[in-house]
Parts: C-alpha cells; sequence; structure tokens
C-alpha cells in the first residue's frame, strides 16, 4: 500500500504539474491577443505594448511560465482585467455556492441510484425492473439545463413553492435560505446524475446476484440479506466506488452549466461571464483550480477503490486500477 | 431489457434495441435532410408576429424574435447531427491514432502517453470546448473542434486498453512469426478485431457531442444566431417560458430522442455483434 501510495502521489504531482503546463500554452498560444481585453478598438500600438508590458506577455514564453507557477505557488492567481479585483479571493466567495452544489448534487444522486439501481436488477424481470431501465436510459440522454429549465417551469413557474433562481445576498447567514434556493439546482443535477450511475449500481448488482459465492452463501443456510451484505455488497460495492470519482467530477460540471439556468453566483456563471468578457486570468483561474479538483477526485477515488478491494491492494506496486490490460 | 430472458435468447441477436433507435435517430436525421430541400419559412423571416402558441400558419409557433419555431427546429436538427458527427469524426481519427501508438509502444513511452492521456480526461470537455471557443470565436466549428478533441482522449484510452489485448493473443505471436508486417497486423487482425467495442463507444460519443454542443449553445458559446441550435433556442426561450412553453419543449424533446435514439442504436449494435458480452452499462 505504502508503494502504491508514493508511486499515486507522484503521479498526482506530475499530472498537477503538466496540466498547469497544459493550461499555461493553450491559453497563451491561442491566437488573439489577452492584451486586446485591456483595451478599446483602435488603440495604437503603443497603448498595445504598454497594455502588453503592463500583464507581461512580452516577456519570453518560459519567463512567462515560471513566474506564473511561482505566483500559483503563492496561491495568487492574478486580478481580473475587467473588475481589477484578485481573481483568488473571487473564486473562493463563489465556492461558497458550488461546493455545497456539487457535494449535495452528488450525495442525492448517490441515494437515488443506490436503491434504484440495486431494485432494477433485483426485480430485473417485472415490469417496474424494466420501467426503471427505460427511465434511466432516458437520463443519460437527458441534456441538464433543459432538466433545470422544466423544473423551473413547473415548481417556481407553476406550483409557485420554491425560487426560480437567484442566491441570498449574504450566502449562508441563513441556512435555510440558501439551501431553498439550491434545492431545485440540486435536484436538477441528481437527477441527472444518477440516471447513469442507476445503470452501473444495476450492472453491478446484477453481477453479484448472477455470483456462485452468493448461491453457495444461500444454499449453506445465509439468509438473502445476510448474504448480500456479508459478501454481495462488498463485491458491488468495488466496481461502483470506480466511478463514483468520476461522476463526482461530472457532477461538478453540471454544476457549471446548471448555475447559468439559476443564475446562482458560482464558479460556472463567473466563467462563462469571464468568457463573455475576455478576461484571460478570470477564466485561467477557473480552470486552474476547477481542473485540481478533477485530478485530486481522481487521486481520492483511486486511494478508496484500494481500500475497499483487498484484491488491489495485494498486487503491490501494479499499475493503476483502470489502467487495463 | 432483463437479464432471464437475455439469456435464453442468446443466439437470436435481439434487435427491438436496434430498431427502436434506428427509428428516433433516423426521424431526426430526416428532418435535417428535409431541412436542405424545404422549409415551412425562411430562418430569417420574422414577420409571424412574436410568441406566436402553436397552430395555423406557424405551426408550432413562433420565437420572441417572430421566426417560426418548426423551421428554426429542422436547422436545429442539421446542426445538432453536424456537430455529432463532426466531433466524432475528430474524435475517432485522433484516438484512434493516439490509442494504437500508445499500445503498440515500449512501456515508457505507454506510460507518459497513458499520464497524458489522464490528464487530457480530466479536463472536461464543456471546459475543453470553452477554451477552444475562447480563442476562435463562438462557432459551430469551434465547438466540433473542441468536443472532438476532448472525445479524443477518451477514444484513445480505449483504444490502447483493446490493442493491447489484441496484440497479446497467440495468433498475433502466428502471424508475426509466420512473417507479417506490423502495418498488416494492424489492419488485418488488430482493426477488425478492435473495431465492435470501438464503434459502440463511438456511438455513445455520438450522443454526448450533440448533448456537449448544446450545452455550449445553450451558455452562448455554440454556433451564432443564423445557424438556429438548439441549445441557444432553449436558451432564448427559457425567459419566455410561461407566455410560449412550445419553445422549451420542442428543442428538449428532440435533444431526447435523437441521443435516446443513438444510444439505443450503440445498445443494439452491441448485443447482436457480441452476444457474450454482459451489458454493462
Amino acid at each position: 500500500m505504502t508503494a502504491y501510495l508514493l508511486r499515486r502521489t507522484a503521479f498526482l504531482v506530475v499530472s498537477l504539474f503538466l496540466a498547469a503546463v497544459v493550461l499555461f500554452l493553450l491559453l497563451r498560444l491561442l491566437p488573439g491577443d489577452p492584451a486586446n481585453a485591456l483595451l478599446s478598438v483602435g488603440a495604437s500600438p503603443e497603448q498595445v505594448a504598454a497594455a502588453r508590458h503592463a500583464i507581461g506577455t512580452d516577456r519570453p514564453l518560459l519567463q512567462q511560465f515560471v513566474s506564473w507557477l511561482g505566483e500559483m505557488a503563492r496561491l495568487d492567481l492574478g486580478s481580473s482585467f475587467v473588475s481589477t479585483l484578485p481573481v483568488g479571493p473571487e473564486i473562493a466567495a463563489r465556492l461558497v455556492v458550488t461546493v455545497p452544489l456539487t457535494l449535495l448534487s452528488f450525495l442525492l444522486a448517490v441515494v437515488i441510484a443506490v436503491p434504484v439501481g440495486f431494485v432494477a436488477a433485483y426485480r430485473a424481470s417485472t415490469w417496474y425492473g424494466s420501467v426503471l431501465s427505460a427511465l434511466s436510459q432516458l437520463g443519460i440522454a437527458v441534456p441538464v439545463f433543459w432538466v433545470g429549465m422544466l423544473l423551473i417551469t413547473v415548481f417556481a413557474l407553476h406550483l409557485g413553492v420554491l425560487p426560480a433562481g437567484g442566491f441570498p445576498q449574504d450566502d449562508w447567514a441563513d441556512p435555510g435560505e440558501a439551501l431553498t434556493s439550491l434545492t431545485l439546482p440540486v435536484v436538477t443535477i441528481a437527477l441527472v446524475m444518477s440516471a447513469s450511475l442507476i445503470r452501473y449500481v444495476r450492472s453491478a448488482t446484477l453481477d453479484v446476484l448472477g455470483s456462485d459465492y452468493l448461491r453457495t452463501a444461500r444454499a449453506l443456510g445465509s439468509s438473502f440479506i445476510g448474504a448480500m451484505w456479508r459478501h454481495g455488497l462488498r463485491n458491488a460495492v468495488v466496481p461502483v466506488v470506480s466511478i463514483l470519482g468520476i461522476e463526482l467530477a461530472t457532477t461538478f460540471l453540471g454544476a457549471v452549466v446548471v448555475e447559468s439556468v439559476f443564475a446562482l453566483p458560482g464558479l460556472g456563471t463567473m466563467l462563462v461571464k469571464g468568457f463573455a468578457q475576455h478576461d484571460y486570468p478570470v477564466i485561467q483561474g477557473i480552470l486552474v483550480v476547477s481542473t485540481f479538483a478533477v485530478l485530486v477526485i481522481g487521486f481520492a477515488a483511486d486511494l478508496v477503490q484500494r481500500l475497499v478491494d483487498p484484491r488491489l491492494r495485494r498486487s503491490l506496486g501494479g499499475r493503476f486500477p483502470g489502467d487495463g490490460a | 431489457m432483463s437479464a432471464g430472458r437475455r439469456r435464453v435468447s442468446r443466439r437470436v441477436p435481439r434487435s427491438a434495441t436496434l430498431i427502436a433507435g434506428c427509428v428516433l435517430a433516423g426521424l431526426v436525421l430526416a428532418v435535417a435532410v428535409v431541412s436542405f430541400f424545404w422549409l415551412p419559412y425562411a430562418p430569417d423571416d420574422t414577420t409571424g408576429g412574436r410568441l406566436m402558441p402553436p397552430g395555423l400558419p406557424h405551426l408550432l409557433g413562433t420565437d420572441k424574435l417572430g421566426r417560426d419555431l418548426l423551421t428554426q427546429l429542422m436547422i436545429g436538427a442539421r446542426v445538432a447531427l453536424e456537430a455529432g458527427a463532426g466531433a466524432v469524426l475528430i474524435g475517432g481519427l485522433v484516438g484512434l491514432a493516439g490509442g494504437l501508438a500508445a499500445g503498440f509502444a515500449t512501456r515508457w513511452l505507454d506510460d507518459t502517453l497513458s499520464a497524458l492521456l489522464d490528464i487530457l480526461i480530466a479536463f472536461p470537455t464543456v471546459l475543453l470546448a470553452m477554451l477552444v471557443t475562447a480563442a476562435r470565436e463562438a462557432s459551430l466549428g469551434s465547438a466540433i473542434i473542441a468536443i472532438g478533441l476532448a472525445m479524443s482522449a477518451i477514444v484513445a484510452r480505449l483504444t490502447r486498453v483493446l490493442v493491447k489485448r489484441v496484440l497479446a493473443q497467440d495468433f498475433i505471436t502466428a502471424s508475426r512469426t509466420s512473417g507479417t508486417s506490423w502495418p498488416r497486423v494492424v489492419v488485418e487482425h488488430v482493426l477488425p478485431n478492435i473495431w465492435p467495442t470501438l464503434s459502440v463507444n463511438l456511438a455513445l460519443q455520438f450522443g454526448l457531442a450533440v448533448l456537449a454542443e448544446a450545452s455550449l449553445s445553450y451558455l452562448g458559446l455554440g454556433a451564432p444566431p443564423p445557424n438556429a441550435s438548439w441549445g441557444r433556442m432553449l436558451q432564448e426561450a427559457q425567459a419566455s417560458v410561461f407566455i410560449a412553453p412550445a419553445g422549451v419543449i420542442a428543442p428538449g424533446v428532440l435533444l431526447v430522442v435523437l441521443v435516446v435514439g443513438v444510444n439505443l442504436i450503440a445498445d443494439g449494435v452491441r448485443d447482436v455483434a457480441d452476444p457474450t458480452r454482459r451489458r454493462t452499462r
């Protein structure tokens, strides 16, 4: 386990570094001068040069990269071109919305998917087993922002029981109010996320239900619940945990889009606005934070997978799960 | 759909899913093809009055600018299919090349490529697409390139695993021993063996690409106004959902019909082409 942990941590560090390189290059090598965002149309060449000098894009690429890495190491993500405020604190303030939205949606999706997926497998041959499978098939084909629009129409416009969007000015000062405004977005993301999760839970359960060890346990006198608890659950949990990391990252992405539907002041709306205003430091800062988050989630998911699956732990120095071949 | 029935009917290709998928996706394809030859109104015809309810002469009503909704929907079908096909073409070709390279590579190069792929996959499609559109101005082409590139990492990772699996087989060794060159091995053995799994995955990716394009257009990063995209139609209709619900319902329903159709085709092809494989999704 220690050897694996070292290997996996080294891999995480290397991927964080490479991700930083990729992000930096993508944003610098893209055509279009970031300096233009600072200038009005028809700026003189001297003004352009001055703007370039001010944001440092007149320096050699390597030098820019090194100083950028240094800034990031000090958690300094630069200042917005538009508002001139530092990006880091702005992102931190937005995370107050995005992180709870992501985690609550993810939790609700798991809470929905595990029992539904189990029933869809356990009662696969009944009509409601088929209906559940068909619904999850539908769920993976639905655009998440559309579900949000439909929920707004029904629950905010027609029934008027929940707000159509927005978030309290004072964030979580009144938790009840904050939760109310997050309810529809959370349900939106959770419904769509649970659809793909149901399919994994269902297939993992089907594998367990058809297994020889479960039949043997039953033949030796275990009750169905006892056998599922002692043997089934442990086996079914392995493939599900392995995709939970990916699902959590996807949930985060869903949050980015859904925030726009519900006008929530989170990272997603900040990013979309940054793109509209060609505000490079904002775009770069958010992409750095979210890519790192996705990589760290992947790291955590791999470790959890090791913990729940002793077979992976035993193959010392083995390759990473999901590596195949 | 059920496990029990599947086991019984395993010898007969169960193609009900395939047929259902073809009908649904074919419907959207037909609409897109018709849109090239005939449209109820000119795409920029705003003479219909704003936010008209469904009826005559506008079958599905009009949008907030007075454009015919059915006309916009038909053009949107074209855009959605172009987005899906373009992204799969780019993602498939780039991904296949990368995956073959990694699959054939020695340990060191393979590890490097795999690590790179893992990082690329960590870049969520929509974020990557936003980056490309930010650089190249929002357009359908930018969105397709971006979605295709994001997809290529996923395709490459799958291809790599499949290639490794085929290369470990005895018949590859036998083929090499009898003097077949590596390029011929690829064409005669590797590609035919990885194609069934790969094509199913590409079909699923097609659906995801259509959804990604819709998300981008919804956020204002997709095809610009003259091309109606379902995502942008939804964004424009959101404010007036109370007065004109058709504008919100119709594009969404068509999106779902297309993506469900393509997913069903993928499931059906998998069942028919590879009956031994358990349904894993």
